[in-house]
């Protein structure tokens, strides 16, 4: 087996070049039948997200709903990719989906600060597990990583992969806090390399999150990790895609950098909570060539 | 074709297993794709026929003659315009000479740039339909002419209109006067963008011109000299003769030319600085390049990738500061170039009006044939080529964006001038060895170097024989940028303060 | 009886050695009443070519000094000038001078090398900027040496008019190939003594004599002179060399009408004239114009 590459040499980053390839991929115009079947692709990939203090079981389940019925007065929608809530409500969110094939996704490792033991993270993983968690979304270390503890930050996230058993693993770097796309692109090395499944942006609790020159980044560290070892990672942007728009330009960036093969809901995610709608607006439009209102969809 | 999503698939199958294919490949061209998305041309107004502008008027030509402009993409004919000849050119010549004369010389600085400012201001009102135009008429994708040539032509008027009373900053310890009438002759590849480089330091400085647009491309020009007349320019500031390198060879012996500006192939520039020996005439000459893009083993990688792009498919590769050499340090060769050839297989071939084509067309079946002559001689050079495999039109000039590994400093697709989409590859190992490769030209427009290292940026850029280095970037342009070459890539700057001294007398 | 003085054979100047032409040939110097003063090495295309070449081997090394240090050598010529006056003044007047007029005409060529000495570490400063582009790059240009300049010296002003084309050429950090006043050469000659003993390193100035008509289109013609500036010539020789220097587009500047003697005749501009402009593009991070701070 391949050692592992030394992480403080993960390449460097330009920010200036990253921000103007992002401009350049937003020039993308999308129209016609490949805005809808890209609005309808977006829509596949959403982790429908909840996660508040306040939340309850019947909030997660009125949530569920929504999952699995986006709209349906508009016909031939798929349901979004996933719920993704907290440990305790998963049981309550598997029980509600049945085997309508949305997952449930859950989040754990003391999320979102991730200020625990590493005893705690693991058994906070487990439970989301035998629960029933299809995928478990964990946060790293930022502290550590910023210290430069990256062996810290590795051993964590491969820990965690191994309590995850057959659930897949989605880590989260919380790119607000790293401060530099060095930073971003040396975590999502880590990541990949200590096991994720996924690599994600942010918790949604830290501003700025899911940023364009984040994604790209981080879409080209799973590239070169492809070329590296063969092996897929996905990916899944979370907080602050609000937008039909964003979600677009999301998917302009992954067919650019990743191909077709990445364009499918088992390796691109949303995580949003507002996303969906704003998506269900844009189709209600091209379907009636009308522009919409958002009191003809659902809040659930 | 775009797809339609999958539906989910069922909790069952869903495993953490890691999907690894044996060979990582990415696919570029199946899956969700976009639909065309062509600008639209409705509200472009073009006349059957164009006449010069001189003396703030459409005239016809002296011997009746037109010649016609076609897409290069479509092979539409567009329309015709005025074949200039030495009577045109002379009647142009008086019309600037009188308005140098009687109005522009006289009129308090302040004024001349007010006129400029309009001028700029006019541009951005009709930007949609110079874009469009411009696209037409030379084949560039309408991302480009949109987000790139009109803006910044826009953008030099109104940088140029604020030096017109501000000139005795410019030049410490001298008095500024200006020089008369200008002579102008501009290249295909960039037609309105180089007629501002043009006629806006100039008119800052106080002459009046008289502009030759190329013979392929001289429709944004034409559109220019309506915005003129409606800014109410005095007649005879700016004069546009359309017609071949006849017109221009008239323009450049006119005895009534005081300064000769020239954008264009190394060789008719070359012709021009001997045309005017003897005389007293001020020359500036921008011409050609064969550009070092260089990638050293630290560099930010995925953004040079984006920079070797930038450097040799912006504009079909029609720049003459194009990076169509590229220099890549042998341990990453390999992944450069892997990554450089995905890259390659996303770029949009095709409609210069769809707003999501990368490469347009050539701007013309001539400089096709040329394009063509240099890919087949590359092969016969025994360098590898690779083109990417997208889909090109059957109508119209096109060309898939093309890149030669192992070339050599031997070939003479390493040598020459192509000016298409073709770059030519070769590694290095040390920096001594890409600086003597690098600088071994006849040529001195452009360079890019890109690496981490601050010393090691500083130590390239100022060893680099070229008027313009990028660093960490390429294909970068603004107002205030002064722009020329070194050596055989001509002399004298166009853009910011440099740009002043061609149209200035220092006493 | 007196001692047999010894005469001096004035020879050419070439990568700091005092080669005589390669051919072999000479022209001999009179004074005004008709006698030969001298014998003086008519230089050949191929002594030009090796001052080419020597010339071009010394580029890399004397424009990459240090703005300082050549301040310092400009300074040390004018140190050695004035050491040498008495010297000058008695060639000066052996090829027409006056004795007042040789004396200024030194003085002044004198005072022109420390002039041109200030300037070394300044002008840069003059004819620099820094470019306020829209897009989030930091960019400057700045002047560089052009290269190579083949120069032809004032023919009337023999040593104030061929410090005073060297230095602004030299300040600059290029080098050149003079060709001396072809009357009046022996000051050039001399002079290209005092440069083989004022650290200047051999090469950035070579000094040939000879025929105007000869050198003039080796000049024009040279593919690796990147410049050419005359000082003293006809009409018809500045058209030719005009059409014959764009074969690899060649600077060609016309410091004809200068009047050396003149306070006029010394500015910055003559430094500009002899360099290229460069601008220098790098990104600077998180000011970007999109207001998309990561």
């Amino acid at each position: 087996m391949k050692s592992n590459p030394d992480f403080s040499k993960s390449p460097t980053i330009d920010q200036v070049g990253v921000e103007e390839r992002v401009a350049r991929l937003n020039t993308r115009s999308i129209k016609k039948e490949s805005k809808v079947a890209g609005l309808k692709l977006a829509l596949n990939m959403i982790d429908l997200t909840t996660l508040e203090g306040k939340d309850t079981e019947g909030k997660v389940r009125q949530m569920c709903y929504k999952a699995m019925h986006l709209h349906d007065a508009l016909p031939d929608l798929p349901t979004v990719a996933a719920v993704c809530v907290y440990p305790t409500f998963v049981a309550t969110a598997k029980a509600a989906l049945g085997n309508s094939g949305v997952k449930v996704a859950s989040v754990a490792t003391a999320f979102p600060a991730g200020q625990s033991t590493l005893d705690v993270k693991i058994r906070d993983t487990q439970f989301a597990v035998d629960c029933g968690a299809d995928e478990v979304d964990m946060v790293i270390s930022r502290g550590e990583f910023l210290r430069g503890n990256y062996s810290f930050v590795f051993d964590e996230i491969a820990a965690v992969k191994k309590a995850c058993g057959p659930a897949r693993l989605k880590v989260i770097l919380e790119t607000g806090e790293l401060s530099t796309l060095d930073n971003v692109r040396r975590a999502s090395d880590i990541a990949m390399y200590a096991g994720a499944d996924f690599i994600k942006t942010s918790t949604g609790k830290i501003q700025p999150a899911a940023t364009a020159p984040v994604t790209l980044t981080m879409l080209e560290a799973i590239r070169d990790y492809y070329y590296e070892t063969g092996i897929m990672v996905g990916m899944k942007p979370a907080g602050g895609i609000s937008s039909a728009k964003a979600a677009l330009q999301n998917l302009v960036m992954v067919r650019e950098t990743l191909g077709a093969a990445w364009l499918d809901n088992h390796w691109f995610r949303f995580g949003a909570s507002s996303l969906a709608n704003d998506i269900l607006l844009q189709l209600l439009k091209e379907a009636t060539g009308r522009y919409q209102s958002s009191d003809y969809i659902s809040k659930d | 074709m775009p797809i339609k999503p999958k539906a989910t698939k069922s909790v069952a199958k869903q495993t953490a297993k890691k999907t690894i294919t044996k060979k990582a490949t990415l696919d570029f061209v199946g899956g969700w794709s976009y639909a065309p998305s062509p600008e639209s041309k409705d509200h472009i107004r073009l006349e059957k026929k164009y006449g010069h502008f001189i003396n703030g008027e459409f005239v016809k030509p002296s011997a009746g003659k037109y010649m016609a402009t076609h897409s290069p993409s479509t092979e539409e004919h567009l329309a015709d315009v005025a074949l200039g000849d030495a009577a045109d050119v002379d009647k142009a010549v008086k019309a600037a000479r009188k308005a140098y004369d009687t109005v522009w010389s006289k009129m308090p600085a302040s004024e001349r740039g007010k006129y400029l400012y309009r001028i700029a201001r006019m541009i951005q009102e009709r930007a949609r339909e110079l874009s469009v135009i411009e696209s037409m008429d030379g084949g560039k994708s309408i991302r480009e002419s949109r987000d790139i040539d009109i803006p910044i032509a826009a953008a030099h008027f109104f940088y140029y209109a604020g030096w017109a009373d501000k000139l005795e900053y410019a030049f410490p310890n001298r008095t500024v006067t200006s020089v008369g009438v200008a002579g102008q002759i501009i290249p295909w590849n960039f037609p309105l963008l180089m007629a501002a480089w043009k006629i806006a330091p100039a008119l800052a400085c106080g002459n009046t011109v008289v502009l030759k647009p190329a013979e392929t491309t001289p429709l944004t020009a034409l559109k220019l000299a309506e915005i003129i007349r409606d800014c109410g320019l005095p007649p005879g500031v700016v004069n546009i003769v359309t017609g071949d390198g006849r017109a221009g060879a008239a323009l450049v012996s006119h005895p009534d030319i005081d300064k000769i500006a020239f954008t264009g192939s190394t060789d008719v520039g070359k012709i021009i600085q001997k045309a005017i020996a003897g005389t007293n005439k001020k020359i500036t000459l921008e011409l050609g390049g064969k550009a070092a893009n260089i990638i050293f083993e630290d560099a930010p990688i995925d953004q040079a990738v984006e920079g070797i792009i930038n450097g040799i498919f912006f504009n079909q590769g029609h720049v003459c500061c194009a990076g169509s050499r590229l220099f890549v340090q042998e341990g990453i060769a390999d992944k450069v170039i892997r990554k450089l050839k995905d890259r390659m297989e996303t770029l949009v071939v095709g409609d210069p009006l769809d707003k999501n084509t990368d490469i347009g067309a050539i701007n013309s079946r001539e400089q096709l044939d040329k394009i063509n002559h240099y890919l087949k001689l590359g092969v016969k050079e025994g360098a590898e080529m690779w083109q990417s495999s997208c889909a090109v039109p059957r109508k119209g000039n096109f060309c898939r964006p093309t890149i030669f590994l192992h070339a050599s400093q031997s070939h003479r697709i390493v040598q020459e001038e192509i000016f298409g989409p073709v770059l030519a590859i070769q590694t290095f190992r040390t920096v001594e060895e890409v600086l003597e490769k690098a600088n071994n030209t006849p040529y001195g427009l452009s360079a890019g170097v890109w690496t981490d290292k601050g010393s090691k940026i500083f130590n390239m850029t100022s060893r680099l024989r070229a008027g313009v280095v990028w660093a960490n970037t390429y294909n970068k342009f603004d107002p205030t940028s002064p722009f020329g070459g070194y050596k055989e890539s001509g002399f004298g700057r166009e853009g910011g303060l440099h740009g002043l001294l061609p149209y200035v007398n220092l006493k | 009886m007196s001692r047999i003085g010894i005469l001096k054979t004035y020879k050419i100047y070439i990568g700091g050695q005092f080669p005589r032409t390669e051919s072999g040939r000479y022209y001999p110097l009179e004074n005004k009443q008709g006698e030969v003063i001298a014998n003086i090495c008519l230089s050949s295309r191929k002594d030009f070519r090796n001052a080419v070449v020597a010339a071009r081997g010394a580029f890399a090394g004397w424009s990459g000094r240090s703005a300082y240090n050549r301040s310092q050598i400009l300074y040390r010529i004018a140190e050695m000038l004035e050491g040498r006056s008495a010297q000058f003044i008695e060639e000066l007047i052996l090829t027409g001078s006056t004795r007042a007029a040789a004396e200024k005409e030194l003085h002044q060529a004198i005072d022109r090398l420390v002039y041109y000495a200030g300037w070394c570490d300044k002008y840069t400063q003059i004819f620099s900027s820094v470019n306020p582009v829209q897009s989030s790059h930091f960019n400057f240009s700045v002047p560089e040496p052009t290269g190579v300049v083949a120069v032809s010296a004032p023919q009337d002003s023999s040593l104030l008019g061929l410090v005073s084309v060297i230095a602004p050429i030299l300040a600059g950090g290029n080098v050149c190939i003079v060709l001396a006043a072809e009357k009046k050469p022996l000051a050039a000659i001399t002079f290209a003594e005092v440069l083989a003993t004022s650290d200047l390193p051999g090469g950035v100035i070579n000094i040939l004599t000879g025929k105007t008509k000869e050198i003039l289109p080796q000049m024009a013609s040279h593919m690796d002179v990147n410049a050419v500036v005359w000082a003293g010539n006809s009409a018809e020789e500045i058209k030719q060399t005009q059409e014959t220097g764009a074969v690899n587009v060649k600077r060609i500047f016309n410091w004809t009408k200068n009047d050396w003697t003149s306070a006029q005749a010394q500015n910055p501009y003559l430094i500009f004239d002899l360099q290229e402009i460069k601008t220098t593009w790098h990104p600077i991070e998180n000011i970007g114009t999109s207001g998309a701070k990561y």
